[in-house]
């Protein structure tokens, strides 16, 4: 087992470089580290102009993605031990305004989300004192997968179509849309299939499928933009029957 | 320094902040919220709980059960009244979270499911799969995007609270991506930047729990209560201290020591039996399992590790598929950080600090000793864990009193209007000049440096259990590093993501909390839920310590400890007993009240 590693960082410091370039640095190596950790090493005790994000070091605030060797990854479940013998290569996530170092800017993601009303419009209204909404586990099942992403965008970073227009919906949006429809709760599909059927829509969408590879969390956006391309397909020819369009 | 005029700010956009924003928008919709997070809220640390939130739900549970539940399991240090206030709320508001969409567990016939946890007489845990904080706080977030009086500073970094005489005027924060300082003047502020775990080493929780609100409030004198009460998780991950929730044992998980002996059983918590018990065995409560694990350890009981020594959290007899359905989180973490599959091995485990009990003194409708500032969430003493919470009270105490924050917030802000902008202004100015302070100064310390030390001294001095000795090791020590503190000096120089800046005034907020808990602790000469000592003071004593501890800040000096009474309603303080102890002091004291 080697002593150290090495791991180039690309810098980009906006008062700094007019473009990105390359940085190495050597951290200790331990059988256990994530990347994360090296990242912290250099941070703490080499280089304390190294910017970056993380917080909870487990796979679940999504605060931490970036390009490790080329591929979109969280830097805290990745592990140095998986990518002997080195060098490391870190960018920072593609497809995405670079703030500096490896912070690359949420407010797009962000932006998408606020977009899809991604909150329960109930399909029937209920008060609190009548209790909670009944939802068998197999309703459940229906959007739990769905509800599970993180919003680190490394489906963002994989898909080529966001890569080439940044107005696109994109996996990990669409996927939290689908999550609301598929919702028994929910009856506000009517209102966001208006998104989906749009040019950024899911047809966009070339169907590549390295979303879902990605994804950390196996949230699969992939099959979500597909059920949605489906639903968004019987919605264009439902609406020569019916005037309102049809949603159900 | 550009100004921004709100109603109502709120610091922290996590579980609590965002809670309350969501009370103040429904509260009123003509009263602007400032919603301001140093992370995007999605990254806040509720994002890491568990196991789930408690809320009394089956026939033949009782509020008066969670309520003695919570009071005898925070060793009667709880206000009792706002206990009842929280016991009594919890269901409606995890009724609301499930209107709003967050993806509960449930029963076959659809109705939200519930799970045992450590210290509940009866399943009320509500739970989605394992990663509930996560579910809640998404849920949360996602929800707030339909009030348009929110509006979000995401990314911002608070470096004080403007308070002229008295009166509070606002924040004052930076824009982390630009380095632009904003004083945000607000007629009330809410208070939710959560927990300060990151003052230890081995420790369960983000690197952004670094205790930022505490400090802050504490440095404008609202005293911090009971911050020595600390507590230390009983299963985590050894090296990182990552989390294997309590639910683990809910779902009928062991603990077994180096000879695969269900060591619990000789710490006042059995019988052992094959089935979990509640309110014995695994599932006591935390305080007392840490303790058992330090006293299996002091036995040579305990397994050697390269991260310390470990125990055994035995799950495999659950199976892949209960363990794939209940607990998906555990077993991804187990199998990809420690390459263990649960299924078929046990996974090694030792405890790490995961929760302040303690926090910003609140009154039961969360407001401080300073008008218009209110606190919730971890960062609050509003008084219902004293001094051991229990698991699963933490998620539902930010939904409760998130709403009564937002509500109290916004009744103060509606009675109030803002003022004294000059003088707010001039005070603005001076924060960010101390702010910049850190920026520029020469010195020859290091940031990183500082933290581990004082990390290191903190678990030291201040873990599972404690002497007088080694708290005013570390008494001292934190008086050493405070003064070292002021010649850091940074490496960046930039003012776009300036994160090496930032960091070292997170030391300085570290700093002040963990003497508060330091000093808190040295002065409770009495051992009571967490806070345990070893040197002549090993019983509780109610006679001189039935009251809370109250840290009240001295710049430059450490801080004075005083006192302050506890709200006893229905529950004089008793023997605190679990496992089959546990159930005869229960009929005792049923026969008792029946006699």
């Amino acid at each position: 087992m080697p002593e150290s590693i090495e791991i180039q960082v690309l810098r980009y410091r906006p008062e700094q470089e007019s473009e990105p370039v390359w940085q190495s640095y050597v951290v200790p190596f331990t059988e256990d580290m994530s990347v994360l950790q090296g990242l912290q090493h250099i941070k703490d005790d080499v280089d304390g102009t190294l910017g970056f994000r993380w917080s909870c070091r487990m796979a679940i605030c999504g605060s931490c993605g970036m390009m490790i060797n080329g591929k979109p990854e969280l830097s805290c479940k990745t592990f140095l031990r998986d990518l002997l013998p080195g060098p490391v290569r870190i960018e920072a996530l593609a497809h995405f305004p670079i703030e500096r170092d490896l912070i690359v800017s949420v407010e797009p993601f962000v932006k998408k989300l606020e977009g899809i009303k991604p909150y329960i419009i109930p399909r029937e209204p209920r008060s609190l004192e009548q209790g909670e909404y009944l939802q068998t586990p197999r309703q459940l099942e229906q959007f739990e997968q769905y509800s599970g992403c993180i919003n680190c965008m490394l489906c963002y970073a994989a898909c080529p179509q966001f890569g080439l227009d940044p107005e696109f919906t994109g996996p990990g949006v669409l996927a939290l849309l689908h999550r609301y429809n598929a919702d028994s709760r929910d009856g506000g599909r009517e209102e966001r299939m208006q998104i989906v059927n749009t040019e950024e829509g899911v047809w966009s969408c070339t169907a590549v499928g390295y979303c879902s590879e990605v994804c950390p969390k196996h949230v699969d956006p992939a099959n979500a933009v597909n059920q949605n391309k489906v639903n968004s397909a019987k919605d264009y020819f439902l609406r020569f029957l019916s005037p309102k369009g049809a949603s159900r | 320094m550009e100004t921004f005029q709100c109603d109502v700010a709120i610091v922290g956009a996590g579980g609590a902040g965002l809670r309350a924003a969501i009370a103040v928008a429904q509260a009123d919709p003509t009263l602007s919220v400032a919603l301001i997070s140093k992370v995007y809220p999605m990254r806040s640390h509720t994002v890491a709980a568990e196991g789930g939130a408690a809320a009394v739900t089956q026939a033949h549970d009782s509020l008066e059960a969670h309520f003695h539940d919570t009071v005898a399991g925070g060793d009667w240090l709880c206000e009792q009244d706002v206990v009842e206030l929280f016991v009594g709320q919890a269901h409606e508001e995890m009724v609301q979270m499930e209107h709003w969409g967050c993806p509960w567990s449930r029963t076959a016939d659809g109705h939200a499911n519930v799970r045992a946890f450590g210290g509940m007489k009866i399943e009320r845990t509500w739970f989605a799969a394992d990663k509930t904080g996560f579910h809640m706080l998404h849920t949360l977030f996602q929800t707030s995007m339909q009030f348009p009086s929110i509006r979000r500073f995401d990314e911002h970094f608070c470096v004080d609270l403007v308070v002229d005489e008295g009166q509070l005027r606002g924040v004052v924060t930076v824009e982390i991506a630009t380095g632009e300082f904003r004083f945000i003047q607000a007629k009330s502020v809410i208070i939710a930047t959560g927990g300060a775990g990151r003052v230890f080493r081995e420790n369960t929780n983000g690197g952004i729990v670094t205790g930022d609100g505490m400090a802050l409030a504490y440095r404008h004198g609202v005293p911090l209560r009971d911050m020595e009460f600390v507590q230390y998780h009983p299963t985590c991950m050894p090296g990182t201290g990552l989390l294997f929730t309590e639910a683990c044992r809910g779902e009928g998980g062991f603990l077994l020591n180096k000879d695969g002996y269900r060591y619990l059983q000789d710490y006042g918590l059995g019988p052992a039996e094959p089935t979990p018990r509640n309110k014995a065995m695994e599932l006591g409560p935390r305080d007392r399992l840490s303790q058992a694990y330090w006293h299996e350890k002091q036995k040579g009981r305990t397994i050697p590790g390269p991260h310390g020594d470990v125990v055994h959290l035995d799950l495999r007899h659950l199976g892949e598929k209960k363990l794939r359905e209940r607990l998906p989180q555990i077993y991804e973490l187990s199998l990809e950080y420690l390459g263990v599959d649960p299924a078929k091995a046990p996974i090694p485990v030792l405890p790490a600090v995961h929760y302040t009990m303690g926090g910003i003194t609140a009154d039961g409708r969360t407001a401080s000793t300073l008008p218009g500032l209110y606190s919730v969430g971890e960062c609050s003493s509003v008084g219902i864990h004293g001094a051991n919470r229990l698991g699963s009270n933490s998620l539902t105490e930010l939904i409760v009193f998130g709403k009564v924050a937002g509500v109290e917030a916004a009744a103060f802000a509606k009675r109030t209007s803002h003022g004294g902008e000059a003088q707010a202004q001039l005070l603005a100015d001076e924060s960010q000049r101390r702010a910049m302070v850190v920026a520029t100064r020469k010195g020859n310390e290091r940031t990183a440096t500082l933290r581990r030390e004082m990390a290191r001294s903190m678990e030291d001095g201040c873990g599972i259990y404690r002497t007088a000795s080694t708290m005013q090791s570390t008494c001292d020590k934190l008086a050493e590093l405070k003064e070292r503190c002021a010649r850091v000096q940074i490496d960046d120089a930039s003012k776009a993501w300036n994160t090496d800046w930032l960091l070292a005034i997170e030391l300085g907020y570290l700093l002040d909390v963990a003497e508060a808990m330091a000093h808190s602790a040295l002065n409770r000469r009495e051992s009571r839920g967490s806070h345990q000592r070893l040197d002549g003071f090993e019983q509780r004593d109610d006679a001189n310590y039935l009251k809370h501890t109250l840290a009240k800040y001295r710049p430059g000096a450490a801080p004075v400890i005083g006192y302050g009474p506890v709200k006893i309603t229905t529950s004089p303080p008793g023997t605190r007993a679990y496992g089959a102890a546990g159930e005869a002091a229960d009929r005792e004291a049923k026969e008792l009240a029946h006699a």
